[in-house]
């Protein structure tokens, strides 16, 4: 194995007219993620750079890139699988770039709450009068969906998403689905509501890209397709039930 | 304080060739043509033979035609890339379960102002594994495909 491994990382500084690539020579270490190459930059070699990380052990989910055009965590991600190199490090796809590796994920934090991604009930009383009980049946219904760490690699991954900025994305619809299959939750209506617009489920093609890049094993592709189907029906039984008997 | 200037990353117009499996979904889409064309050659197919023996014939001499035979043989594939793919895509959009039990719960919902009793069923089940959802579509198409061929051929 080489030393060293070239680093081709993005640099933009708010007010350049386009971002550049920039150089930089690491050391070619095993166990290296691409995070601990540009921590590495940033302590040797430039202490400019700009990036987002937080717990090194893939569940903040802030540490997002695009490592060699993939969406990925770069904590998770090892130098070592982009031997002899370069390997090339840019911000996530679909997003504004705010500095060099960090992006303006604003637009997912707006769309997020319009999904409603908590649990909502007519009824709440509080667990003291009251249990919520569940089955590990029911609990592993939604436990898949409910380890989205909102690291944004599936926005940056969806073409729709980059070709229209209104598609709500692929971790809101994950998250709603999410919500819609516990049993404790009564929301199904509300979400639906949101989620059957042309920005809702209907904006996906289905390319899957969103499910492949998920460090999480989420698969938020099934989820927007199992609401596609919810929506179909509930377009149907509005069209052949009379008004208000739904 | 203005907010601080960011940069909009363009999309290029030839996104979809810089990975596979973004090239794959293009192609995956781009078999609804084909499609089309089946359905139409097809009912060429219907049109021709109702109204004859002569233009039946007519239309086989025309469907034989070198041109016609290599766009019989594109559409071929890509159909066969349409039903391939879209079949491996089921698993993920339909849940399919079998065994375990049935809850029935009781709620209340409101219709038209009034609260009333609503049941559900619930299946609490184990979800059928991908492979048997594709396999049995795959059954489901040798099943049909030869109903038809026998439908015709008899």
């Amino acid at each position: 194995m080489a030393d060293s491994i070239q680093m081709r990382v993005t640099r933009y500084t708010p007010g350049d007219s386009a971002p550049t690539a920039a150089d930089y020579d690491v050391p070619l270490r095993k166990d290296w993620s691409v995070l601990d190459g540009l921590n590495y930059v940033k302590d040797n070699l430039d202490g400019s750079l700009s990036y987002r990380w937080s717990c090194r052990m893939g569940i903040c989910g802030s540490c997002g890139m695009n490592v060699q055009g993939t969406p990925k965590l770069t904590c998770g991600t090892f130098l070592s699988d982009y031997a002899p190199g370069p390997v090339r490090v840019e911000p996530l796809t679909n997003f504004p770039i705010v500095r060099d590796l960090v992006v303006d994920i604003d637009d997912f934090m707006e769309k997020l709450p319009k999904v409603k991604p908590w649990i909502i009930r007519n009824d709440d009383q509080s667990v003291i009068d009251r249990e919520y009980l569940q089955t590990p049946e029911e609990l592993e219904e939604y436990k898949q969906f409910s380890n989205c760490i909102n690291c944004m690699l599936c926005y940056a991954a969806c073409p729709v998403y980059g070709l229209d900025p209104d598609f709500i994305g692929p971790a809101a619809i994950a998250l709603a689905e999410r919500y819609d299959l516990d049993t404790r939750d009564r929301g199904r209506r509300e979400r639906l509501d949101v989620l059957i617009e042309r920005e809702g489920v209907w904006g996906c093609t289905f390319v899957g890209e969103c499910t492949r890049v998920c460090p999480k094993h989420v698969d938020p592709a099934g989820a927007i397709q199992r609401y596609k189907l919810e929506a179909a029906k509930e377009s149907v039984m509005a069209f052949l039930l009379p008004r208000g008997a739904l | 304080m203005s907010a601080p200037t960011t940069y909009r990353q363009p999309v290029s117009r030839l996104w979809w060739t810089k990975k596979w499996t973004y090239f794959l979904f293009m192609m995956r889409e781009f078999t609804c043509v084909f499609v089309a064309w089946s359905v139409v050659f097809l009912l060429m197919l219907v049109y021709a033979v109702g109204r004859g023996e002569a233009s039946y014939r007519q239309f086989l001499d025309w469907a034989s035609s070198p041109v016609v035979v290599v766009v019989n043989v594109v559409a071929l594939a890509f159909l066969v890339l349409h039903t391939v793919t879209w079949f491996a895509l089921t698993p993920q959009a339909a849940v399919v379960r079998a065994g375990g039990r049935q809850v029935v719960r009781t709620r209340m919902v409101h219709v038209g102002g009034r609260i009333l009793p609503a049941a559900t069923v619930i299946r609490v089940g184990g979800r059928v594994p991908a492979a048997i959802v594709i396999a049995s579509q795959y059954v489901g198409l040798v099943v049909v495909s030869a109903f038809i061929a026998w439908l015709v051929l008899r």
